[in-house]
């Protein structure tokens, strides 16, 4: 049971960093727009949201918590967003190879986050490892009383506060996807292009905000993994690609459905620990349980393709630039 | 300006790049509740007239008045406002939405109200003018008549009083036809007013008010449909004959090449694209195909050359020249259907599209054809170069070098280089289709040298054109195609362009005229 119980939170912990990336993703691929670069911005999210609090927190004796919560989200937010700005400015307005952008964007964040991560580091001074204590227990604080609950209280209510919250933008997202005027064009946008100018809808506006809203959630994966899981510290071990990249086969894995990210990005993070939990694996038989996700979202695919229901296709258009019919 | 015309059209104008002139100094008017048609042959800038109207393209020149009131349309939103309405060919609609959310679409939410609203609208104008729409089915679910209909009923409920329709009956069967032409007179007593863009002279006299002609982009004119004759109107349609002077040797050695015999094949629809299809071409003479576009054309040369499945029943027989051994072409492959002698020049819109690889250059392009003749696994790059330096020079295809990429050249020299490289294996049966689109006058006459010379060497040569001129002046023969049936062969030198127009139009058999061939 107590074995259970830590393999449930941990997937739990890494569950909520790809569910942010994955519903962020969806969110731009329901515009057509097929952003491989989510592993960058979730590097971009997690490394100005460290950046941003920990000139806060060096400026003040007193960090306020709150604000040091503003500063992290609106930070990780607005970086995140403009590595979608990039991607859009390409995609969009240049038309350039959707693929090649998105990996790019990654390569790009990578690179970026862990050069500023670096000096961060150096910056800090004393042990060389940059630590923001004061946002981060603020991230980190669950609800009181609920979390002692015993079992249940472990299960349920042991997590920081933002692992709430991505539910709450999965469930959001769901709605406005489903239920709004909005979302149904923006649905229309990533199926029929030509169809949605023609009816006055402005495609490139649907598709830019998309895309830069879409990116700054899956950045707030990057704020999680750094502020709740990393206790705020900085280390360039390439988890967080690994897991940005897990959120872009998550969004294949729920067929494009924002409430089916929340039980799959759980599901993935217990696929995803998995080897630590099960007894007598040597370091390379660990590997092959790694890539348990991975075939997952292999499988998940062959089987939607065999069925082919029109409702679980990827949008028709995705991964295509648009452009007005001209002779 | 007189009060009972909708939309008037005035001096317009619309160039495509600085050579192709889609509309020329067209003036049109379009009056309240009345259905008029628009009549044209293929390329002769009807539908771009249209898409002026309908916000897709802006005019260089001229103006456009909506109710007497001058309005400039920059986009499909603006036709929209204005009460203008296209049902394009390809229909506008989002597979994976439903009925209701298709019409939803773009539309403000506090103008269209919620879904129920938007079905219980969709209902009342069912209604009114007879249309049959269930709000909730998935457009993937729908057949083409139901796409359309529903791509009408989301053009009325944004309110549009001008409707624009661009071939409609071209996907629908006879009785979904008659069945659209009972709407729309409702509509018409509804005080709509109703653009139907056609090359059925049956329909025009059918169902419009008055009809207006274009040709080659130019306004030709406008009669009330009570004055029209077929006659009349194929006339004004074709205009008057251009004497073209393309050389025409006389047929020598005539011997049967492919002996074509209820050839039926279907379209993605499922309707019969050719119908029972049989006629013989012979080695030594051009055969032309005359036809308006989607007649079965591109079908016919497709299940000819393999890349199109035929219905049972069909045969295809092909006559090797010197052993007169007869080969059915019918299953067999691409491949084997080339190695027999046969060869294939299809000229799509899209130039680039079918044949060659933009971004390679001549040499590798000719290449293509041929790399599969080299013995071990390498290529000789040797062969497809001189073959390429050869062409150049022969059709003076101008280009830096034999290694610039196609893509890089114009269109003439891009369609040189396909049919000089489909002619250069020699083939005994060469399929051409639309040859010379888009080409200059000098550019047309290389190409129409060409294939005489295959003539000449006594291959049978398959001309599909669009220009009955040119198929006049430089065919022996001429096969009229109408709605995928073969409406009749007519000699070349002595048709007349009226009488290959005629066929074009309408089918000769009795009985079939009156609206639904």
């Amino acid at each position: 049971m107590a074995g259970f119980i830590s393999l449930f939170q941990a997937a739990v912990v890494f569950g909520t960093v790809i569910m942010f990336g994955a519903v962020g993703e969806i969110i731009t691929e329901k515009s057509g727009n097929l952003n491989l670069g989510v592993p960058g911005i979730m590097y971009l999210g997690g490394i100005a949201s460290l950046a941003g609090v920990f000139f806060y927190e060096s400026s003040t004796e007193n960090p306020n918590k709150f604000l040091c919560i503003i500063i992290a989200l609106l930070c990780g937010f607005a970086a995140s967003a403009f590595g979608g700005l990039i991607y859009s400015f390409l995609t969009i307005t240049l038309r350039a190879n959707q693929n090649v952008t998105g990996l790019t964007l990654t390569i790009f964040g990578s690179g970026v986050a862990n050069f500023f991560g670096g000096s961060l580091n150096k910056l800090a001074g004393g042990v060389g490892q940059i630590s923001v204590a004061a946002t981060s227990s603020a991230f980190r604080t669950s609800i009181p009383g609920l979390s002692k609950l015993g079992a249940v209280g472990k299960l349920f209510f042991s997590y920081g506060w933002l692992a709430y919250v991505a539910i709450a933008v999965a469930i959001i997202c769901q709605w406005y996807l489903k239920r709004t005027r909005s979302g149904l064009n923006l649905r229309a946008v990533g199926e029929n292009p030509a169809t949605a100018d023609a009816a006055g809808i402005n495609v490139k506006a649907y598709k830019y905000v998309a895309t830069c809203v879409g990116a700054g959630i899956s950045g707030l994966g990057g704020v999680f993994y750094v502020m709740d899981y990393t206790k705020g510290t900085w280390s360039n071990d390439g988890t967080i690609e690994n897991l940005g990249w897990l959120a872009v086969a998550l969004v294949i894995f729920t067929t494009w459905r924002p409430k089916n990210a929340i039980w799959g990005a759980y599901l993935f993070g217990i696929l995803y620990w998995a080897y630590f939990y099960i007894g007598g694996l040597t370091r390379s038989s660990q590997e092959i349980f790694k890539m348990l996700p991975y075939i997952v979202t292999i499988i998940v695919l062959i089987v939607i393709s065999l069925r082919k229901k029109k409702e679980n296709q990827p949008p028709q258009a995705l991964g295509l630039a648009y452009f007005r019919e001209e002779r | 300006m007189n009060n009972d015309v909708a939309v008037s059209m005035q001096n317009i104008t619309k160039a495509f790049g600085t050579k192709v002139v889609a509309n020329d100094d067209v003036s049109l008017d379009v009056k309240k509740g009345e259905i008029l048609a628009l009549l044209g042959e293929n390329g002769s800038g009807k539908t771009t007239l249209m898409n002026m109207l309908s916000g897709i393209y802006h005019p260089d020149s001229g103006k456009i008045f909506v109710n007497s009131q001058e309005a400039v349309i920059r986009s499909p939103k603006d036709a929209y406002d204005l009460g203008i309405g296209m049902i394009h060919q390809h229909f506008k609609l989002v597979d994976i939405f439903t009925a209701t959310e298709n019409i939803a679409l773009g539309m403000k939410k506090d103008v269209s109200g919620s879904n129920k609203e938007i079905a219980k609208g969709i209902k009342d104008i069912c209604d009114r003018y007879g249309f049959d729409v269930d709000p909730n089915q998935k457009v993937y679910n729908m057949s083409v008549s139901q796409k359309q209909t529903l791509e009408i009923v989301k053009t009325l409920y944004r309110g549009a009083n001008i409707l624009i329709l661009d071939e409609p009956t071209a996907v629908l069967t006879p009785q979904e036809t008659e069945k659209l032409f009972s709407v729309l007179i409702n509509m018409k007593k509804d005080g709509k007013s109703i653009i139907i863009i056609t090359h059925k002279l049956n329909e025009v006299l059918a169902i419009s008010d008055r009809v207006s002609i274009l040709r080659k982009g130019k306004y030709i004119c406008t009669i009330d449909t009570k004055e029209a004759t077929v006659m009349s109107l194929t006339e004004a349609m074709v205009g008057q004959k251009v004497e073209l002077n393309i050389e025409r040797n006389n047929v020598k050695n005539k011997e049967e090449r492919l002996i074509i015999e209820h050839l039926t094949c279907l379209n993605k629809y499922g309707t019969k694209a050719l119908d029972d299809v049989t006629f013989t071409a012979y080695g030594g003479e051009i055969l032309g195909i005359a036809g308006i576009s989607g007649s079965g054309q591109k079908e016919l040369l497709e299940s000819i050359s393999g890349l199109h499945p035929a219905e049972e029943g069909s045969s295809v027989i092909y006559v090797k020249p010197e052993t007169k051994e007869k080969t059915q072409l019918i299953g067999k492959t691409v491949k084997q259907i080339r190695d027999l002698g046969v060869a294939m020049s299809f000229v799509p819109e899209d130039r680039l599209g079918m044949g060659l690889v933009a971004t390679m250059g001549m040499a590798d392009n000719m290449m293509l054809k041929s790399y599969k003749d080299n013995r071990f696994m390498f290529t000789s790059r040797r062969d497809s170069r001189k073959l390429a330096e050869k062409k150049k020079e022969e059709l003076e295809v101008v280009t830096p070098s034999i290694y610039t990429a196609v893509k890089k050249l114009s269109g003439g020299n891009v369609q040189k280089v396909l049919v000089g490289r489909e002619i250069s294996s020699d083939p005994n049966l060469f399929l051409a289709a639309y040859a010379v689109r888009g080409l200059d006058i000098n550019t047309s006459y290389t190409i129409y040298n060409l294939l005489n010379e295959r003539k000449e060497n006594g291959c049978a040569v398959i001309y599909v054109g669009e220009d009955l001129d040119v198929l006049l002046a430089l065919c022996d023969r001429i096969i009229v195609l109408c709605a995928g049936k073969l409406n009749g062969i007519v000699d070349a030198r002595t048709a007349t362009k009226e009488e290959i127009g005629m066929m074009m139009t309408h089918l000769n058999e009795e009985g079939e005229e009156d609206g639904n061939s």
